[in-house]
């Protein structure tokens, strides 16, 4: 797009912006309020991740990987596991697999109610911010009993994860779903149905579906513009997803309205699959089975290359991990969901927008900066 | 949509005003701070008597947020370090691994979560059981059987059929299989404990990466830096190593010995090549002679022959070896074993003389002439007797000749031992369990039956002899009275003996010690018409004091030396092994490198 150099203002977009979205920047070049031309500033989040893991001991990864998406940490830690026991052959206790997706779907309501709080930012509806991040909380609340820690729970492990639930978990849990349920309707009021949220979304931030085939986009942004169910959990299941009954929302036309409607539908089909994990999940049995044949200190997974990936808020997201034998991985490379709208669609496709359409556009086209960088 | 009802839309928000809300009020956060779940991973408390020091939590840190550091007044000690995990809560990632490979159940997390300082250096904490701020906190993220990052089983070692094992002098340790050894090598943390333990200060867990690399050269070249008599080590050892090794607090301690045999075992020709080093330095013409070829006096020769020495060592037996050649049975250390060790010293330049007594074939003054410095290891040999009626009866054996003669017949060197269908035998430790195994193994093997009865003053629980010998004995069939006491060896009218008459005792701990009390009351007559002492045994110095009486400092029947071996107030003389710590095969190879390094140094200087 051309930008008349007269008239051309350069303006900074994070990385400590508060409409931004984690430590990300954008410089945009505008011409009145019109983004004219947009370059996307990567590396505020790169901590090497992927070099660092080959320096790591297999097991002590596990600290580093949540790193990698911060509001959704356990997807790194489910696609590292189950790459480590795809090459070393682990067979992964039912229960544990149980809790395995428990636990990703509790994550995906979290990260799916951030993102709609997030909404509330860039568009000035605050009260929904103050909503959603205290909901979140709750959630985080639950994290805690079950894991020890409210964000980077360092919990599924290869072999299964590290602990039985607590006492009483699954009672809380289900509680917790149906005070969700019972204020679902609310938000439903407060976000999609307000016209501020209408008026700055609807037939905004387009999405066409030839863009998601010339960027590679998945996950929501996929699905809302082409219509089709693509979904990790569907069309290649893995964990238990082919045991439980849920949909996948799609459309054809994908505003931003359209995939906020989406992440909202996601919400609800994610608290019906947790009752049902709920109702499925055995009493007994192990969580774990063992890895290795000693300590973790010298666990080597055998040598071998393996892709493994599991469905994100932001789409597919998976780890390609290299082995050659030893106590440390050869090499671990991360297909971040968002990479590919977070970098070049911000580039190709934010100008055009308004300035203050931006964080709307990095919020719902599901861009999360760690994952970009690293 | 209307307009004006969704304009009001968020007014209905208006109702959560009179709803508690769901964040804390800022002044709480401080006085009543919010309590973390029970599985919270907070700060770190750490129970120091408990904690050995190995450095698994430290190793394990993603975040290289723990170091190990020495604590001035904390001493090493069996089994634990002086240090002691320090963290730094500005790497800290909480993770929780610290605490899950923690090999002494010290480590553990709390539900304290605020640190608050201006000083950005005061993340630095060595928690101790009240946590990094000495206030009670409760535990927070402990860890679980699922959670566990250690394999607290040792893989078992197979051992040939219990089935008629007491027939034969097959060796009873089959060793371990490619895939156990390394599953085996994969328990050990690497923390080193069981290096400093070792009295040779073996490099354990790096010989154990060898066998979890499959590497065995580089195995076998690290056993010899320390020990040279590895097949024998591999077999025999006292492995206190075991003892200390920081799984063992939890779980079953790393199999070191057996890991160290598979190395041997497994290692080729050319490895063991590689270890007859040429001399490390230009030859020199200086010579040393060694007095006995036991561990002590092999290991000395070995090192110093690779410092460039001319080593004579000097035998009074047919054959070099010493105790682990005339003392330990067949079955536990096979001969050729032996001999492989021996040839390898030998291979080096070593000059072993055999068959030839110091003191009778050649005077220690001649030696004292002829080379610039002696060392002497001629050990424990001296049978010692109970002071009872009739111990000069001629069927009265010692474990020390029988062991010899037993060694012998099995390398087809000599005959059978003169042998009863009855024996007894009396002891405890270790080696009465050897004289009444090959006794089981001669009786069936002459009478096609066994009958060996064994005495000994204590309980099992008390016993010196080491677990397996005493289950294993049981399992061939010895016949056990313990807790009993020898009173006479009982003699018939045609002076035969016919058994041993003991009494009852006890074993009881006074004042810190265990003491044996009998009750003459109380006695019985154990049947048998052969009476084997294995009683312990004495040095003999009479070979020593024939030149150098009053000059020797000799206490408790042991050799008075300086830290580098030499013997005190005589400068050409060293000395090790048994006659100077006691009877312990792998101390005796340790004190035979020292003194090759004292010698060293004294000739160097000379």
């Amino acid at each position: 797009m051309e930008v008349n150099k007269l008239k051309e203002v350069k303006l900074f977009l994070g990385p400590q912006h508060p409409g931004m979205h984690g430590n990300y920047s954008v410089h945009m070049y505008v011409d009145g309020d019109i983004i004219k031309k947009a370059r996307p500033m990567p590396g505020m989040l790169h901590r090497g991740f992927e070099k660092l893991m080959e320096r790591k001991l297999w097991m002590s990864n596990m600290a580093i990987i949540p790193r990698i998406c911060v509001i959704e940490p356990d997807i790194n830690e489910m696609v590292y596991a189950m790459g480590v026991e795809a090459l070393a052959g682990v067979e992964v206790p039912e229960k544990a697999t149980w809790i395995r997706m428990m636990i990703l779907e509790m994550a995906r309501v979290a990260t799916h109610l951030f993102a709609l709080g997030g909404i509330g930012g860039p568009t000035g509806l605050y009260t929904s911010m103050y909503w959603a991040v205290a909901e979140r909380d709750l959630i985080l609340d639950l994290f805690e009993k079950l894991t020890g820690a409210r964000v980077y729970h360092i919990f599924i492990v290869p072999g299964g994860v590290r602990k039985d639930l607590p006492e009483g978990f699954k009672t809380q849990l289900g509680t917790y779903l149906e005070s969700l349920e019972k204020k679902l309707p609310e938000y439903q009021e407060l976000l999609l149905k307000h016209p501020i949220i209408h008026t700055r979304s609807k037939d905004n931030i387009l999405l066409p579906a030839e863009v998601v085939h010339e960027l590679g986009v998945t996950g929501i942004g996929m699905r809302s513009a082409t219509g089709k169910a693509y979904d990790l959990r569907k069309v290649k299941p893995y964990a238990f997803y082919d045991q439980v009954e849920f949909e996948v929302p799609t459309a054809t036309y994908s505003d931003a309205l359209t995939r906020i409607h989406l992440k909202f539908q996601e919400i609800q089909q994610s608290i019906r699959i947790l009752k049902q994990i709920i109702e499925k999940m055995p009493d007994e049995g192990p969580v774990k089975a063992p890895i290795g044949t000693g300590n973790a200190l010298k666990l080597r997974v055998p040598a071998g290359m393996v892709y493994t990936a599991v469905e994100s808020t932001r789409g597919e997201y998976g780890y390609f991990i290299v082995s050659n034998g030893k106590e440390k991985p050869y090499r671990i490379a991360v297909r971040g969901a968002s990479y590919p709208q977070g970098l070049l669609g911000i580039e190709r496709y934010l100008p055009g927008h308004r300035i203050d359409d931006a964080p709307l556009w990095m919020d719902t086209m599901g861009v999360c900066s760690p994952e970009i960088d690293r | 949509m209307k307009f004006s009802k969704s304009m009001l839309s968020p007014v209905k928000a208006w109702k959560y005003l009179v709803k508690e809300p769901v964040t804390i009020p800022k002044k709480d956060i401080f006085d009543q701070p919010r309590e973390a779940a029970d599985r919270y991973r907070g700060f770190h408390i750490n129970h120091h008597d408990q904690c050995v020091g190995c450095g698994s939590c430290s190793e394990i840190c993603p975040t290289e947020a723990i170091t190990m550091i020495p604590i001035e007044g904390r001493e090493k000690a069996l089994g634990r370090t002086d240090e002691l995990p320090a963290f730094d809560y500005g790497r800290c990632s909480f993770c929780g691994l610290c605490v899950d490979i923690c090999t002494s159940d010290s480590l553990k997390m709390t539900k304290e979560y605020i640190h608050i300082s201006t000083d950005v250096n005061s993340m630095m904490f060595l928690p101790d059981e009240l946590g990094i701020h000495h206030t009670y906190y409760e535990n927070g993220y402990t860890r679980d059987e699922s959670s566990e990052l250690l394999n607290l089983k040792a893989y078992s070692m197979d051992e040939i059929p219990h089935e008629g094992r007491n027939e034969s002098f097959m060796e009873l340790i089959k060793g371990f299989s490619k895939e156990m050894a390394i599953s085996e090598a994969s328990r050990c943390v690497s923390c080193g404990v069981c290096t400093d333990t070792c009295p040779a200060h073996m490099h354990i867990p790096e010989y154990i990466q060898t066998v979890y690399d499959d590497d065995m050269n580089k195995g076998l070249s690290l056993l010899y830096e320390t020990n040279p008599l590895p097949n024998v080590c591999g077999r025999i050892c006292t492995h206190k190593c075991e003892t200390a090794c920081v799984i063992g607090n939890r779980g079953e301690a790393v199999s070191i010995r057996w890991l160290k045999r598979y190395i041997v075992d497994m290692a080729d020709d050319q490895a063991y090549d590689k270890m007859i080093v040429q001399p490390l330095v230009k030859p020199s013409k200086q010579a040393v002679a060694i007095v006995g070829s036991g561990p002590a006096g092999l290991s000395a020769a070995y090192y110093l022959r690779t410092m460039g020495y001319e080593v004579t060592v000097y035998e009074s037996r047919p054959q070099a070896g010493g105790v682990v050649r005339y003392g330990a049975p067949e079955y536990r250390l096979p001969d050729e074993k032996v001999s492989e060790d021996v040839s390898v010293i030998e291979r080096t330049g070593v000059k072993i003389i055999t068959n030839t007594t110091v003191g009778k074939d050649i005077s220690l003054e001649v030696l004292h002439e002829k080379f610039d410095a002696v060392f002497v290891a001629t050990g424990f040999w001296k049978p010692k007797y109970l002071d009872i009626p009739n111990t000069d009866h001629p069927d009265v054996c010692n474990s020390i000749d029988f062991l010899a003669q037993a060694r012998d017949y099995t390398r087809k060197m000599g005959p059978m031992p003169e042998i009863h269908e009855k024996a007894i035998v009396i002891g405890g430790g270790d080696v009465s369990f050897d004289v009444a195994r090959t006794l089981v193994r001669f009786q069936n093997e002459k009478f096609g039956k066994h009958h060996v009865a064994f005495i000994a003053r204590k309980d099992e629980k008390n016993l010196a002899a080491s677990l397996e010998e005493i289950l294993e004995a049981r399992e061939e069939g010895v016949i056990y009275n313990l807790n009993a006491s020898p009173v006479q060896i009982d003699v018939d009218a045609e002076n035969r003996i016919c058994g041993v008459t003991v009494s009852k005792c006890e074993t009881l701990e006074i004042e810190g010690r265990l003491r044996t009390i009998s009750d003459p009351e109380q006695q019985c007559c154990i049947e048998g018409t052969q009476v084997y002492f294995a009683v312990g045994t004495d040095p003999d110095y009479d070979y020593l004091l024939e030149k150098l009486e009053g000059q020797l400092k000799i206490e408790r029947n042991k050799l008075k030396i300086k830290e580098n071996g030499q013997v005190e107030g005589i400068e050409w003389l060293f000395a090790g092994g048994d006659i100077v710590h006691g009877p312990d095969i792998i101390s005796a190879i340790a004190d035979g490198h020292e003194a090759a390094r004292g010698i060293d140094a004294y000739l160097m200087k000379k």
